[in-house]
C-alpha cells in the first residue's frame, strides 16, 4: 500500500557539506535567504492580521483609518453583536448542512467510481475513464447549467447547491491511483473465500483507504464549505443562504445586518460594515483555520498523489 | 457549478490518465514529468456477456456516478444547442426551433464582446506572468533553507490562503484597499492621496493579479518543492569541487533539474489562462471599473442570467469553452513535442 505522506522531504540538501570557500557568502546568503522568507511570510499573514485586529476594534477607529496590525478601541461587542445575530447562525447551519450531505454523496459516487475503474480487467474501462475525464477539460458552462438545474425544479432547494459538485474528477483519479496500488493478493484472497466486489469494496478496500479517504473528504468539505456562487446563482431565499453567500451580501452592501444590530454598534451602514464583515469573516474562516494545522500535511500528500500517480 | 480553483490541481492530474504511473516503491520521480511507459500488458477482451456476469457489482458500482455525469455534466454540454436555437424561458432546456449562427453572428459583431474578449487576454497573460514564475523562486528560497521548523512554518503559512473562500479573499482586498486600508495609509504616509482603488479601472488588474499572486504562489510550491528533492545531491558535490559557487549550483544544477515541471506547468497554464477567475472578477468588479475588469464569463453572466438572453449567453460560453478547449488540446501537443511531456 502507497503511503499518503509525499509531503516533500525537507531539508534533502543538509548532507552536503559546506566548503569552506563559500562559507562566509553562504552565511551572508542563508540570512538574506531567512529574511526574504520571512518578509514573504508576514505578507502573506498580513490580511489575516488586519482582519483579526479590525473585528476587536472600535469602529471609529477603522472608520479614522486607525486599525491596522492591532486592534485600536479593543472590544468585543461586534462578536455579541454578530452572535445575536439570527441571520447569521441559520446561514452558518446552512453551510454546515450543505457541507455534510455535499460531502457525504461526492464521497459515495467517488469511492464507487473510483473503485469500478481501478479494475483493470473491467470491460469498458477505458471508455469510462474517458467518460469522466473529458468532463475536466470541456464544461458545459453557465448558462446550460443554469437551464439545467432550474428545468429539474432545484431552485431554491440544497440540491442545487451540492448536487452539481458531487463529483471531482481530480479527486477521483486520486482516489482511482490509491486503489490501484492496494495488493492485488488481498483482493483474491477474499475472492477465494467468496466474497462479491460489493464486500471486497467495504469490507476490505475501504478499510486499508483511511487516509485517502480523509484527504477526499477534506478537499470536498472545503470546496462545500467555500463555494457562494452556485447559491447566489439558484437561491432566492434567505433562510436557505449559506455562510459565504450571506457574508457576499454584507460585503456588497446588498443587506446590511438587522437595524437592531446596527443600532446596538451605535452606528450606521458603512462602519459597522467594516467590524462586522471582519467578525463575520473571521468566524467563517475559523473551522478551516482550526483544522488545518492537523490537515495541512493531508492536503499536500492529496495533490502529490495525484500529479505523481494520476 | 465546479470551483475554478480546483481547474489548475485537475489539470495536473490528467498525467497519465490511464494511471501508468510510476509504483510506490520507486524512488519518487519528476511529479510532472511522465515516467517511462512500462510496457503495457494487453488483456484479452471478455465478451460483454461474460464481463456483465463477473463484474456485474462493479458496474453497479459504477451507474450512479456515471448517471451524475451524463445529467450534471453531459446534459449542459449538449445543452449549448440553445446557442443555435430560439429558448423560451420554461419551455425545453434545448430550445424551440434552430435559428442557425444567429446568436454566433451577434457576438461577433458585438463591440463589447470583443471588448471583454481583450480584457480576458490581457488580465490572463498578465496573472501567467506574474503567478507563473512566482511560485518557482519561492520554492527555491525554500530549497536552501535548512533549518526544518522554519521551513515547515513558512510552507504551512503560505498554503492556507489556497483554502479560503473567494468571497473572503475578496473581503480582504476591499479592506486592505478601501480608502481607510492599510494600502491608503501607507500612500498617505508619503503625503500621497487616499485613492479609492477599486473604482479605479487602471488599478483593477493590479489588484486582480496582486490578490491571485497572494492566494496561488505557496500552494504553487508544492511540485516545485518534490521536484527538487530529487536532484541528484551528488550533482551539487560535483559542482562543488568544480568550484561552483551557491548561485552558480543553482544555475547549474537545480534549475534544469525542475525544467520539466517547468515547462509543463507553463505549457498547462497556457493553455488555460482564458479561464482568469470568474468569481473573483465578479466580486470585485463594479460599473466603474468595467473597462478593464470585464471578462468574457462576467459578460456572459450578465447577459444570459441579469437580461435573460440566454441563447446569446450560451453562445459566447460555448465559444470561450471551445477556444479553451483547442488550447489545451494544442499546448499538450506542443508539450509532447517539444518537451516530450503530455498529459495523457
Amino acid at each position: 500500500m502507497v503511503s499518503t505522506d509525499l509531503t516533500p522531504r525537507v531539508d534533502e540538501r543538509a548532507g552536503v557539506p559546506v566548503g569552506p570557500r563559500d562559507s562566509r557568502g553562504y552565511r551572508l546568503f542563508t540570512g538574506l535567504n531567512a529574511t526574504a522568507l520571512v518578509l514573504v511570510t508576514l505578507l502573506i499573514l498580513y490580511p489575516f492580521v488586519t482582519l483579526l485586529a479590525q473585528s476587536f476594534s472600535s469602529s471609529g477607529a477603522i472608520k479614522a483609518g486607525l486599525v491596522n496590525a492591532v486592534p485600536v478601541g479593543f472590544n468585543l461587542e461586534t462578536y455579541r453583536v454578530v452572535a445575536g445575530d439570527d441571520r447569521f447562525w441559520t446561514s452558518y447551519g446552512n453551510t454546515v448542512l450543505y457541507t455534510v450531505v455535499g460531502t457525504v454523496i461526492a464521497m459515495v459516487l467517488t469511492t464507487t467510481f473510483a473503485y469500478a475503474i481501478s479494475k483493470p480487467h473491467l470491460r469498458g474501462r477505458n471508455a469510462l475513464i474517458g467518460i469522466a475525464v473529458f468532463t475536466m477539460f470541456f464544461n458545459g458552462g453557465i448558462i446550460p447549467n443554469y437551464v439545467l438545474i432550474s428545468s429539474l425544479g432545484m431552485k431554491n432547494t440544497m440540491w442545487a447547491l451540492v448536487l452539481p459538485g458531487a463529483l471531482s474528477v481530480f479527486n477521483l483519479l486520486v482516489m482511482k491511483s490509491f486503489f490501484e496500488n492496494i495488493p492485488r493478493e488481498l483482493e483474491e484472497a477474499a475472492q477465494i473465500d467468496g466474497l462479491g466486489w460489493f464486500a471486497i469494496f467495504t469490507r476490505i478496500v475501504l478499510p486499508l483507504s483511511k487516509a485517502v479517504i480523509a484527504t477526499m473528504i477534506l478537499f470536498y468539505s472545503v470546496a462545500y464549505w467555500n463555494d457562494w456562487f452556485t447559491a447566489f446563482l439558484y437561491l432566492d431565499e434567505d433562510n436557505l443562504f449559506p455562510l459565504s453567500l450571506f457574508l457576499r451580501n454584507l460585503i456588497a452592501g446588498a443587506t446590511t445586518t438587522t437595524a437592531a444590530s446596527a443600532a446596538a454598534a451605535g452606528t450606521t451602514s458603512a462602519a459597522i460594515s467594516a467590524n462586522i464583515q471582519a467578525v463575520t469573516m473571521i468566524l467563517a474562516i475559523l473551522p478551516i483555520l482550526c483544522v488545518y494545522p492537523f490537515v495541512q500535511r493531508h492536503f499536500v500528500s492529496g495533490v502529490m498523489l495525484g500529479s505523481v500517480k494520476g | 457549478m465546479t470551483i475554478p480553483r480546483e481547474r489548475t490541481d485537475a489539470v495536473l492530474v490528467a498525467d497519465d490518465p490511464r494511471g501508468i504511473g510510476a509504483t510506490p516503491g520507486e524512488p519518487p520521480v519528476d511529479p510532472v514529468r511522465r515516467p517511462p511507459r512500462p510496457t503495457r500488458q494487453k488483456v484479452a477482451k471478455v465478451p460483454w456477456r461474460l464481463a456483465l456476469r463477473r463484474d456485474g457489482a462493479l458496474y453497479l458500482m459504477a451507474l450512479l456516478p456515471l448517471l451524475f455525469l451524463l445529467v450534471f455534466r453531459y446534459l449542459p454540454m449538449v445543452g449549448n444547442v440553445i446557442a443555435f436555437r430560439r429558448f423560451r424561458p420554461g419551455g425545453s432546456i434545448f430550445g424551440e426551433e434552430w435559428v442557425g449562427l444567429r446568436y454566433v453572428r451577434m457576438f461577433i459583431e458585438d463591440p463589447t464582446f470583443w471588448h471583454v474578449f481583450t480584457n480576458t487576454v490581457i488580465l490572463g497573460g498578465l496573472t501567467l506572468l506574474v503567478c507563473f514564475p512566482l511560485p518557482i523562486i519561492l520554492a527555491l528560497l525554500l530549497n536552501e533553507v535548512r533549518t526544518k521548523w522554519f521551513k515547515g512554518a513558512v510552507q504551512s503559512i503560505s498554503y492556507l490562503p489556497h483554502f479560503l473562500s473567494i468571497v473572503i479573499v475578496a473581503g480582504m482586498v476591499m479592506q486592505l484597499t478601501s480608502l481607510q486600508g492599510t494600502v491608503n495609509q501607507i500612500v498617505e504616509g508619503f503625503g500621497g492621496e487616499a485613492i479609492p482603488f477599486l473604482q479605479r479601472p487602471e488599478w483593477f488588474r493590479a489588484i486582480y493579479v496582486g490578490s491571485e499572486a497572494w492566494q496561488t504562489v505557496g500552494w504553487g510550491t508544492i511540485l516545485y518543492l518534490a521536484a527538487l528533492t530529487t536532484v541528484d545531491s551528488s550533482l551539487y558535490e560535483a559542482a562543488r569541487i568544480d568550484g561552483a559557487n551557491r548561485w552558480r549550483q543553482t544555475w547549474h544544477v537545480t534549475l534544469p533539474g525542475i525544467r520539466p515541471t517547468m515547462i509543463t506547468l507553463l505549457i498547462l497554464n497556457i493553455g488555460l489562462f482564458l479561464n482568469v477567475g470568474f468569481e473573483k472578477v465578479l466580486l470585485l468588479y463594479t460599473p466603474l471599473t468595467y473597462s478593464t475588469a470585464d471578462v468574457i464569463s462576467t459578460y456572459l453572466y450578465r447577459v444570459g442570467l441579469v437580461s435573460n438572453n440566454l441563447s446569446y449567453a450560451a453562445a459566447i460560453g460555448l465559444f470561450q469553452a471551445v477556444i479553451g478547449l483547442v488550447m489545451v488540446l494544442s499546448a499538450n501537443f506542443i508539450s509532447k513535442r517539444v518537451v516530450g511531456a503530455s498529459l495523457w
